[in-house]
């Protein structure tokens, strides 16, 4: 699938050390540059910047119409965002934290994912929700979860989530210039991760999946925050002699799983790694998928290491919640094993 | 606290001081639940009215208007036609013709002065009910039917007719009209009579949605150019106004810092009167507004309702009495603005809709089945690509057999 044609330079040229959650305002800031009609709408997205900054200094270069600091609602910041779309506009959205999504559920489902196809294409809804997803930071309830199963579920929806800063600031642009609703999950445990990015660089397509490391003893497929902590967990397989593939799915609807059956028809083993709750997710998506193309390669079956089917723990339980590196490593050796 | 009392809240008439609130004593009888009726149905002293229902003029202070013989005479005409496709729409449902019917029956007073009361340049956010709106908008009545009878979502342009799709969540369209309201402000479209404005449609039900609430908090903060048109029809499938509010609904605008007004939803005039000065604060930026449009369902919620289980016929009757259509039938008459040749000729035309309405229903076509896997998207993914791929391919399959059992 073809990226959207981006112009460059669109950001500080030279290549240069950012967090992710500086990829994403610098890839605001090129995408509103870029197009006038592109609004960035939220709680406290304004003058505080964002409660994890990623939108700070916007309003002050671009002013109050184009940042807007909304009232706290959540279905009203969807609900406007889809009046805005159909007047012309492309508003990003920030959701404060994954939990908080909920209000605007209604909305999201209801009318941004179904508006193209009930209008036979007419309206156009190029709508971003930016949500900080997942856990690890210690935080109160509503503050760590992971919802975008949820989304992924729903026709209309785009779903992606980025892992580091060169994907953060261009995906971010890349969602902003789609026509199609995307949301857009942002590792919150990882914000302040660095990488070097390089805006003269080519970004990969939006929509598709990307081996990050390579191997041949098994396969480990995950996304966000969770990328991470398979390549941690690969770098300590290789002591025990384990040669691991990671592949970083970066889309979550559509998944571009061609990659990971490639992978798996290699190594004939598949480990999936993700934090939110197993039962009807995506990882129990990519094992249906999975199992359906990679039958005669599969040396074992399809073993996933997530979260758990529970609300998400107080912050004193999330250390056992979240896929670990011992975690993944005891699946990886369940895996092998067989 | 005795545990018998516990046993004995039903009889409301053992009820006593210490013991637990009868679970009947709430429940009021018939007699009160007529007069309550009755007289939230009077509309209140600040109704605003320029056509009795006995289909006299009279003028108000702030929102008279201006309308000639010939703007009265299309009024009616208006009310007819609606009515009529209205009721052939209900006819249809109970011929098996449509799977669900939504009818507007006595609300047409109300939306085609609102609807009269927009311009070209501006947007209107219909709930499902507006039909009479639909037709203000230059809409063929026979554009909604697809959607009762499950061939489509709308099959009309939102931009081309300035009119958006139907939306059925109760109260979603408000936040959109108010986002679409922001966006005219933001382009700079109000300041003159020549400005933009949204108008969005929604019942007395849905003012109890926290949508509705929001969207008032968003217009009103971002000084959106809405028009927020509350058709208080009185019931919300089987729950009355009482249910929703302790207070009259056009109140509730004070709350959020804009105006609002209760107008005689029965009265097309004063509807068109209200609904013009509304939108032209709009227009000038003064905006938002809410507009509560009094009226009745005279008919069920839908064709799957019955009205009958919740609501008394004595109320039926009084609300006949302020029929919309009938008051101003009057006054023509009364006024000598129109005679016998015009109505007979407005029972023609309408006898004609009626037909190509029919027809026009009978002969929907279904859709193809490659429809349910387009315009999903505006950039295809390749599964659902897949998903259109295997499914028509199914269908091949069935199609090869019944060529094959043709031949024999």
């Amino acid at each position: 699938m073809a990226a959207p044609a981006l112009e460059r330079p669109t950001a500080p040229a030279g290549t240069q050390t950012v967090t992710i959650a500086k990829g994403l305002n610098l890839g605001l800031r090129a995408a509103m540059e870029r197009d006038p009609k592109v609004l960035v709408m939220g709680e406290d997205v304004g003058k505080l910047g964002g409660v994890f900054r990623v939108t700070d200094g916007l309003q002050k270069d671009f002013g109050e119409h184009r940042v807007l600091d909304t009232p706290l609602a959540e279905s009203g910041i969807i609900g406007t965002a889809i009046g805005l779309a159909i007047r012309g506009y492309r508003p990003v959205c920030e959701i404060q934290f994954d939990g908080f999504i909920f209000p605007g559920f209604d909305q999201i489902v209801s009318q941004l994912a179904k508006l193209h196809f009930r209008s036979q294409g007419r309206l156009k809804m190029p709508v971003v929700v930016r949500v900080p997803f997942g856990g690890g930071i210690g935080a109160v309830e509503h503050h760590s979860e992971s919802p975008e199963s949820l989304f992924a579920h729903i026709g209309g929806l785009k779903v992606v989530s980025c892992s580091n800063a060169v994907d953060a600031y261009w995906m971010l642009q890349q969602a902003i210039e789609c026509d199609d609703p995307v949301l857009f999950f942002e590792p919150k445990r990882r914000y302040y991760e660095k990488a070097e990015l390089d805006p003269a660089a080519e970004p990969a397509p939006l929509f598709s999946s990307r081996v990050l490391r390579q191997g041949s003893s098994l396969t480990l497929a995950t996304y966000g925050p969770m990328v991470r902590t398979c390549l941690e967990a690969a770098n300590a397989a290789e002591e025990d002699g384990h040669d691991l593939e990671v592949v970083d799915l970066r889309t979550l609807s559509p998944l571009d799983l061609g990659p990971v059956y490639e992978s798996v028809r290699r190594t004939g083993r598949l480990v999936v790694v993700s934090e939110a709750p197993p039962e009807a997710s995506i990882t129990s998506e990519i094992a249906t998928r999975v199992q359906q193309e990679c039958f005669y390669s599969l040396e074992a079956p399809v073993l996933r290491t997530t979260g758990f089917d529970t609300p998400y723990p107080p912050s004193k339980l999330e250390e056992g919640f979240l896929p670990d590196l011992d975690r993944v490593l005891d699946a990886v050796d369940r895996s092998l094993a067989f | 606290m005795s545990p018998e009392r516990w046993t004995r809240e039903g009889h409301s008439g053992e009820a006593t001081d210490t013991g637990p609130p009868a679970a009947t004593a709430a429940k009021p009888t018939r007699e009160q639940v007529i007069a309550g009726l009755r007289a939230t149905s009077e509309g209140g002293a600040d109704l605003v009215q320029l056509l009795t229902p006995e289909g006299e003029r009279v003028s108000h202070p702030d929102f008279d208007i201006d309308v000639t013989d010939a703007q009265l005479r299309d009024l009616y005409r208006d009310m007819v036609l609606v009515r009529r496709t209205d009721r052939e729409g209900n006819a249809l449902q109970r011929q098996g013709q449509l799977g669900i019917w939504v009818p507007l029956l006595g609300q047409e007073a109300a939306q085609i002065g609102a609807g009269r009361a927009l311009k070209p340049q501006d947007m209107a956010f219909p709930s499902y009910r507006e039909h009479g709106v639909a037709w203000c908008r230059g809409l063929d009545p026979t554009e909604v039917l697809g959607i009762f009878r499950g061939t489509d979502h709308g099959s009309w342009d939102p931009m081309a007719t300035g009119f958006h799709l139907y939306t059925i969540v109760i109260g979603n369209q408000c936040l959109n009209a108010a986002g679409y309201a922001m966006g005219q402000r933001f382009d700079g479209r109000v300041g003159d009579d020549d400005g933009e404005a949204t108008m969005v449609f929604f019942g007395d039900g849905a003012t109890s949605q926290g949508d509705v609430h929001e969207a008032m908090v968003w217009a009103a903060v971002y000084d959106a150019p809405l028009v927020f048109f509350c058709q208080n029809n009185q019931w919300a499938i089987s729950e009355p106004t009482e249910r929703q509010s302790r207070v009259p609904l056009y109140q509730r605008a004070s709350g959020y810092g804009f105006p609002g007004i209760r107008v005689d939803g029965n009265d097309v005039l004063a509807s068109l009167a209200v609904s013009k000065w509304a939108l032209d604060e709009c227009r000038h930026g003064n905006g938002p507004v809410l507009v509560e449009a009094f009226t009745y369902r005279m008919d069920a919620h839908t064709t799957s309702d019955d009205a009958t289980r919740y609501r008394l016929a004595d109320e039926l009757e009084a609300w006949k009495l302020k029929d919309p259509i009938e008051r101003l039938r009057v006054h023509l008459v009364r006024e000598q603005i129109a005679g016998q040749d015009f109505f007979d000729s407005v029972e023609a035309e309408s006898d004609e809709l009626a037909a190509r309405f029919r027809d026009y229903c009978f002969n929907l076509t279904d859709p193809p089945p490659q429809r349910m896997f387009s315009q999903v998207y505006a950039e295809q993914t390749p599964q659902l690509a897949e998903q259109e791929r295997e499914y028509l391919r199914y269908l091949d399959s069935f199609a090869d057999e019944s060529l094959a059992g043709g031949v024999h």
